[in-house]
């Protein structure tokens, strides 16, 4: 039977059912991302105390909205999509399952639905974290229950197309690098699933009154497994599509194969234990744990990230120094198609990833310095270079690589897509570094009025925490109005975009197939297994990449500095005399 | 010289990349290790915190 099309642009192979379970994925992603970032708005102009909009009942709705469809729906539903993609279309190979994966889409939209409408009530503004013994409506949890096994079918339907592929010998060698670090997010995405459904399950119950009881420190930890796993199924899924860009738009090879595998393996070991830097000041839970899980484990999912880091733009340099853009360092960055926003976007999303994320990151890992910015707005800065510009705009990058070859339409206004990438990564930016340095100076995260207006214990903040959080609002802002852009694009391609099939219809673009007539081909041709590189034979490519390594080891000195300045700042609030 | 002599040997697959090619078993590691070093370690701690009088 005739299953895939073959994409005349760029080659892929699309299933049919696969094409379609990608593109409802998607919808409901952009979707989510709409809701997420109409709440930011609120969120962000109530903490700029100047304009400080919402109520606090609001606010905590919006945060709690925000959070959710930012944190968890936005980015699982695209990562099913990309599971998809990187299996079945990656793979040359037909998707497992189609129907399981039609419930577990089902699953996710009904879950995501119940959940925002128990929060849109008003009694369920316990923010993403809900944590026990604050009580949600019952729905609150029962969705999110739902949502995961939704995504966890999605996983096994993952999975499951890995082995017919295998089966079937759709490829020849390995499995790519891009799907094996989708496999990387899957398995990831499992034990996160799993926490959740440890510690929900038995909070949904408590919530319709058949447990009396939820351990509050119990909750936390285990809460943590779901709560910051998910997030790292997003570095593995971002770096992936890093991979994926650098390999469609350049021909970029990855340096070394095995080195890159070897990071993804760390990721799969260590970096859900990352999760425990937002225990570390507990008490009940011994140095020990915090140390292992923290300073020793986590440190090896850093080393991953640093290798990635350094071979995803390597890739690019060498594939660019072969085209002959070999002038001096960065004539191969400085001739890039910054243009693309392809290319912009998932490079911005690389660097400030690298040097804002992954900074912050081990510093917030690091048990004594930590306690210097613990549950402060530092926090949210970090997860906001990490998610919101490494991996939303790798996830945006890759929106307007698929709108062509996917949904086979061109983009909508291509200036504005031209300028999005810059848009959204300098208001998050400029938010996040204001962020970074109001929370160094205390403001605490998850609160809505930091004048504590009114209250027995107040507390004043400096002036400076003031003007930076006022900063990082008109930063916030920016970024709203670049994700704004982005959806604007999307959407608009999807419905008014130039078609470059007649048959991309408005059906088409949120997931019904073309005519079986597009889908002659009834076998794909197997994955040729591609020729090794010169680079690889020899095992290091330090010197075939020299602008990579420079920029390497500006991170490196960054790092070096920030640590340094932060133990600096450590001895001077608790001072040993 | 015989048949079973003329065959080539089968290229050897290092250990490493038979761990890294086999999707299971690394799913079985990934769920593993946050489990008992993070979840199964700390609810242990939680758990034998003693009870206030």
């Amino acid at each position: 039977m005739a299953r895939f099309r073959i994409c005349p642009d760029s080659g892929f192979y699309f299933d049919r059912s696969a094409e379609s379970l990608i593109k409802v994925n998607a919808v409901a992603a952009a979707v989510s991302l709409l809701f997420a970032g109409i709440m930011a708005l609120g969120v962000i102009l109530t903490r700029w105390q100047d304009v400080h909009l919402l109520p606090a009942d609001r606010f905590y709705q919006a945060l709690t909205l925000h959070g959710i469809n930012a944190l968890i729906f936005w980015i699982i539903f695209f990562e099913i999509a990309i599971l998809y993609f990187a299996s079945s279309t990656l793979l040359r190979c037909r998707l497992a399952a189609p129907r399981w994966a039609w419930l577990g889409f089902v699953l996710m939209v009904a879950g995501a639905v119940l959940n925002n409408i128990a929060v849109l009530r008003g009694r369920s503004s316990v923010m993403m974290t809900s944590y026990a013994p604050m009580q949600a409506e019952p729905s609150f949890y029962l969705g999110l229950i739902v949502f995961a096994v939704g995504a966890l079918i999605g996983c096994f339907v993952f999975l499951g197309t890995l082995v017919i592929a295998r089966d079937e010998k759709t490829y020849e060698g390995s499995i790519p690098l891009v799907t094996f670090g989708a496999l990387t997010a899957c398995i990831i995405a499992v034990f996160t699933i799993a926490s959740g459904a440890i510690i929900l399950i038995p909070t949904w119950l408590w919530s319709i009154g058949y447990i009396n009881h939820i351990d509050a420190a119990m909750y936390r930890l285990i809460w943590w497994g779901l709560g910051h796993s998910s997030q790292q199924i997003n570095v593995a899924a971002h770096v992936s599509v890093w991979y994926l860009i650098a390999g469609v738009l350049f021909g970029a090879r990855p340096m070394s194969e095995k080195v890159s595998r070897t990071a993804f393996l760390l990721y799969i070991l260590f970096l859900q234990l990352a999760s425990a830097h937002h225990i570390l000041v507990d008490p009940g839970i011994s140095s020990e744990w915090k140390v292992f899980n923290t300073s020793y484990a986590m440190y090896l999912a850093v080393l991953a990230s640093m290798i990635h880091g350094l071979t995803v733009p390597g890739s690019v340099e060498v594939a660019q120094r072969r085209k002959g853009l070999t002038k001096g360092m960065f004539e191969w960055l400085r001739k890039a198609p910054w243009g693309n926003p392809v290319f912009s976007g998932f490079f911005l999303s690389l660097v400030i990833f690298g040097f804002i994320g992954g900074i912050t990151g081990v510093v917030m890992g690091t048990e004594q310095i930590n306690l210097i910015i613990h549950n402060t707005i530092y926090v949210p800065a970090h997860f906001h270079a990490t998610v919101a510009v490494g991996t939303t705009l790798a996830f945006m990058a890759l929106t307007y690589l698929l709108i062509p070859v996917l949904f086979r339409r061109e983009l909508f206004l291509p200036g504005i897509a031209k300028l999005q990438p810059y848009v959204f990564s300098a208001g998050m930016t400029l938010m996040i570094l204001f962020m970074l340095g109001a929370g160094t100076l205390g403001v605490s995260r998850r609160h809505w009025d930091m004048a504590f207006t009114g209250s027995l214990l107040s507390f004043e903040y400096p002036g400076t925490a003031y003007v930076m959080m006022a900063v990082a609002g008109i930063g916030g802002v920016l970024g709203v109005v670049g994700g704004a852009m982005y959806l604007v694009v999307t959407v608009g391609s999807l419905l008014f975009g130039r078609k470059k099939d007649p048959e991309a219809g408005l059906l088409q673009s949120f997931g019904f197939p073309m005519s079986s007539g597009r889908y002659g081909v009834a076998r794909a041709e197997p994955l040729p297994m591609a020729p090794r590189l010169s680079v690889e034979e020899h095992g290091s490519a330090g010197f075939e990449a020299p602008g990579t390594f420079v920029l390497a080891m500006t991170l490196l000195v960054a790092f070096v500095i920030y640590y340094f300045v932060n133990w600096d700042y450590l001895s001077s609030v608790w001072p040993l005399r | 010289m015989s048949e079973e002599q003329e065959r080539p040997e089968p290229e050897r697959i290092p250990f490493m990349q038979r761990v890294i090619e086999n999707p299971f078993l690394l799913l079985f590691l990934g769920v593993v290790m946050p489990t008992v070093f993070y979840i199964l370690w700390g609810v242990m701690e939680i758990a034998t915190i003693p009870v206030a009088n």
